[in-house]
C-alpha cells in the first residue's frame, strides 16, 4: 500500500495549537509540503509574524526568524540580500500585512525582493480575540466595529492581491481559498509556484490566502467554511492576478 | 482495500473532513479525546475508496490515508 | 608604520564618512537606511561603496524598514548597520528591542540632533537617556559608544562590530551633527579586530536540527530566565568599559563631558590651565557600561565635578550616582546649542574661583 496522503517532513510532528476549523493548519500544511516537493528545506529562512501564527517555529523544521509586527517584508529582505542563496518565506495575516506593516508590504513587493510572501486573510484580528481588520467585509460585526464595519469612517476591505498585482516588479501573485477540495488543489499549485518562482530566480511571489476564522467570526467550522464561500470569495475573488501556474 | 489512519488525538472535531468526503462516510462520533473533543469516525469502512479528501482538508494532519 | 604608508593612509573626511570607512573595514556588507540630516553622508558614502566591495545598500522606505532589514541580515550572521539621526533612532527602537532581546548583534549609529520633535539638526545630547537606558521597550539596554573625533568615529564604528558580535547584541554609536559634518584627518590603520563564528545564526537547516531567533517567552518562567540572562550579559560588558582622563593628575576639580561637547571642553580646560586652574577632564567613552568605577576612584582624591552637556542634565544623573558621598556634582548645561570653548571656559573659571577664593 502507498500513502495517499501523509505529513510532510518539512513540519514537526507536534498538535498545532489553533482552533477547531481555522485554517492557518491547512496553509502551513500546503506550504510545508511544497517545500518537500522541491526539496528546499535545507535552504528555507522563514520570517514569522505578529498574530497567531507567531508559534511557526514550533511547526516548520526550517530556520525561523520571529519579526516585529507588520516587518517581516523588510526582515525578509535582509535575509534574503545577506544570504542569496537561501529560500525565503513570511507568513502573515491580515493585520500585520494590510494594517501595520502595508509599508514595508507593498515596498518590499515594490522592489521585486526574491521573497515568497503567504497572506492570511480571515478579516479579522484572531490572537487578539476578534478586533477589526484591514480586510474586514463591510457591515461585518467585530468586537471594534459592534455595529458592523462602515466603509466611511472605518474603511472598506482592502484588496492586497490586486494592489501587488498592479505594481511592476512582482512575478506572481494569486489569491486562493482552501475551503473545499477543489480549492486546496489550486492554493497547493499557486505556493508550489511562489517558491519555483524564488528558487529560479525570478523575483517576488504573493500569494493571498482566503482563510476561516471560526472563534472570532463566532461560527461553527462548517459555517465558517461556508462563509468563505457566501463572503469571502464575493468580495475578494479568487484568481492569478499575475504571472501564471 | 485502502486504509484510512485516524489520530484521534490530533482531532478536534471540527468536521471540515465531513464535508469533503464525497460519500459522506466520515461523521463526529460520541468519543471524546484528551483534548476534549468528540472525534471524528468512518461509519462505512468497506466504503472508502481513499480518495484521500478527507485528508486533504483536515486542518491538523489527523487523518493518513493508504491505498 | 613607515612615513610613506601613513600618508598613504591619511585621509581627510567627514565624521560620517569615517563611520563608513570603519564599518566597512570592519567587514560590514548590509546596509539599509533612510534619509535624514545630518548623517546623510553615510547612506551616500555606502550607497556607491557597498556594491563595490560585494556588500548590499538599500535605500529603505523608512526608518523602522530599514532596521529591520539589518534584523534579517544580521540574523544570517553577517556584520549589519543601519544609521538615522535621533526621530529617527525613536524609529528604530522597536527593532532594537526585539534585537536585543532575540540576541541578534548589530551596530546602530545616531548622529544626534536636537529634539524633542523634529527639533533642529545641529548637535544636541538630547538622546543620552534613550541611549544609555534601552531606548525601546522592555527591559534591555545596548553598549553605546561616544567618538568625540573624526578618528575616534573610524575606530569605534570597527569596535562597535567586535563588541555586538562578542556579546550578541546591539551597539550604539552616538555621534552628533557636529562630529559627523567635521572635516578631520583620519588614520585608516584598518580592522584589527577578528571576526568570530556565529554558531546561532540563521543560515538553513542543513546538516543540522532547524533552530530560531525569537523574544515571545511565554511559558512559566521563560521570560524571567532570558531577562536574568540579558542583565548577567549586561553585566559581564563591563569589561569593555572605556574612558579618557585629560589632564587629570593634579586636577582639582573635573569636568565631566563626552562627545562634541569633551572636545570643545579639551580646548576650555587649556586656557584654564594657562590660567593656573588645576582642571582635568574624565570623558566617558562607553556611556553604557558608565565608567561608574573609574569615576568613583577619582572622587576619592577630587570632590568637585563639573558635568557638561548639550541638553538640560542626563548624565548628570549617572556621574552622581558614581561619584563618592559629599562631591559636589554640578551641571553646565547647554540644550539645543552649541557652545564656544570661551564660553565654557568661563563658566569653570566661575565655578572654580567660587571654590578657590
Amino acid at each position: 500500500m502507498k500513502p495517499v496522503f501523509k505529513r510532510p517532513k518539512s513540519l514537526y510532528d507536534v498538535p498545532f495549537h489553533y482552533c477547531p476549523g481555522c485554517h492557518h493548519g491547512i496553509a502551513h500544511r500546503l506550504i510545508a509540503e511544497a517545500i518537500d516537493a522541491l526539496g528546499i528545506q535545507e535552504r528555507v529562512v522563514a520570517v514569522a509574524s505578529i498574530g497567531c501564527s507567531v508559534f511557526l517555529y514550533d511547526y516548520f523544521a526550517v530556520d525561523v526568524l520571529e519579526a516585529p509586527h507588520g516587518r517581516a517584508p523588510a526582515v525578509g529582505t535582509g535575509i534574503k540580500r545577506a544570504r542569496p542563496e537561501s529560500i525565503v518565506f513570511t507568513y502573515q495575516g491580515d493585520g500585520d500585512l494590510a494594517a501595520i506593516g502595508l509599508a514595508e508590504t507593498i515596498h518590499a513587493a515594490n522592489r521585486g525582493e526574491q521573497l515568497a510572501v503567504f497572506f492570511i486573510n480571515n478579516t479579522i484580528y484572531g490572537m487578539t480575540g476578534g478586533q477589526m481588520a484591514p480586510t474586514t467585509l463591510p457591515g461585518q460585526k467585530t468586537t471594534t466595529t459592534p455595529l458592523g464595519r462602515r466603509v466611511i469612517g472605518e474603511g472598506a476591505p482592502l484588496k492586497m492581491a490586486e494592489m501587488i498585482a498592479a505594481l511592476k516588479p512582482p512575478a506572481f501573485v494569486a489569491r486562493v481559498a482552501v475551503n473545499n477540495s477543489k480549492s486546496i488543489f489550486q492554493a497547493k499549485k499557486a505556493v508550489q509556484q511562489a517558491f519555483r518562482i524564488q528558487v529560479e530566480g525570478k523575483g517576488y511571489a504573493f500569494v493571498e490566502f482566503l482563510s476561516a476564522c471560526p472563534t472570532n467570526w463566532k461560527m461553527t467550522p462548517c459555517e465558517a467554511n461556508r462563509h468563505v464561500s457566501e463572503a469571502l470569495i464575493p468580495e475578494f475573488p479568487l484568481g492569478i492576478f499575475k504571472g501564471d501556474l | 482495500m485502502p486504509k484510512l489512519v485516524l489520530y484521534k488525538d490530533r482531532c478536534k472535531g471540527c468536521a471540515l473532513c465531513t464535508l469533503a468526503c464525497p460519500k459522506h462516510l466520515l461523521e463526529i462520533s460520541t468519543e471524546i479525546n484528551r483534548q476534549g473533543y468528540y472525534v471524528i469516525s468512518l461509519a462505512a469502512p468497506g466504503k472508502c475508496n481513499g480518495c484521500g479528501l478527507c485528508a486533504e482538508m483536515c486542518p491538523d494532519m489527523a487523518i493518513e490515508v493508504w491505498r | 608604520m613607515r612615513k610613506t604608508e601613513a600618508v598613504y593612509n591619511r585621509k581627510l573626511v567627514k565624521g560620517n564618512e569615517a563611520i563608513a570607512l570603519g564599518a566597512i573595514a570592519a567587514g560590514c556588507r548590509f546596509y539599509a537606511g533612510y534619509p535624514i540630516t545630518p548623517q546623510n553622508e553615510i547612506p551616500e558614502f555606502m550607497a556607491g561603496r557597498m556594491p563595490a566591495v560585494g556588500g548590499t545598500f538599500i535605500q529603505a522606505e523608512s526608518e523602522i524598514a530599514a532596521i529591520s532589514m539589518v534584523m534579517g541580515a544580521a540574523a544570517t550572521g553577517a556584520r549589519a548597520m543601519t544609521s538615522s539621526s535621533s526621530p529617527g533612532i525613536s524609529l528604530k527602537q522597536e527593532a532594537i528591542s526585539y534585537m536585543a532581546g532575540s540576541e541578534i548583534p548589530c551596530v546602530v549609529v545616531n548622529v544626534c540632533r536636537s529634539g524633542p520633535g523634529l527639533g533642529g539638526i545641529s548637535a544636541s545630547q538630547g538622546d543620552y537617556f534613550q541611549a544609555t537606558r534601552g531606548g525601546g521597550h522592555g527591559d534591555y539596554r545596548t553598549f553605546v559608544l561616544a567618538p568625540h573625533s573624526v578618528q575616534e568615529s573610524y575606530d569605534l564604528t570597527m569596535l562597535a562590530f567586535d563588541i555586538a558580535d562578542r556579546y550578541r547584541t546591539p551597539v550604539l554609536v552616538l555621534s552628533d551633527a557636529v562630529l559627523g559634518q567635521m572635516k578631520e584627518p583620519v588614520y585608516l590603520r584598518g580592522y584589527k579586530g577578528r571576526e568570530i563564528r556565529k554558531p546561532w545564526a540563521l543560515t538553513g537547516a542543513k546538516g543540522r536540527k532547524a533552530r530560531y531567533l525569537k523574544s515571545l517567552y511565554l511559558n512559566e518562567g521563560e521570560l524571567t530566565a532570558r531577562n536574568w540572562k540579558l542583565f548577567r550579559k549586561y553585566r559581564r560588558m563591563e569589561k569593555e568599559i572605556r574612558y579618557e582622563m585629560y589632564l587629570t593628575e593634579d586636577a582639582e576639580a573635573i569636568v565631566v563631558a563626552f562627545g562634541c561637547a569633551a572636545r570643545i571642553l579639551k580646548t576650555s580646560i587649556q586656557m584654564a590651565r594657562t590660567k593656573g586652574m588645576r582642571v582635568g577632564m574624565f570623558r566617558p567613552i562607553s556611556l553604557f557600561p558608565f565608567p561608574s568605577q573609574a569615576l568613583a576612584a577619582i572622587s576619592n582624591r577630587v570632590n568637585r565635578f563639573l558635568v557638561c552637556e548639550l541638553n538640560t542634565g542626563q548624565m548628570v544623573e549617572d556621574v552622581r550616582l558614581a561619584v563618592k558621598p559629599g562631591a559636589t556634582v554640578e551641571s553646565c548645561l547647554c540644550p539645543g546649542y552649541i557652545p564656544t570653548p570661551n564660553e565654557l571656559f568661563r563658566e569653570i573659571k566661575k565655578r572654580y574661583l567660587a571654590s578657590n577664593p
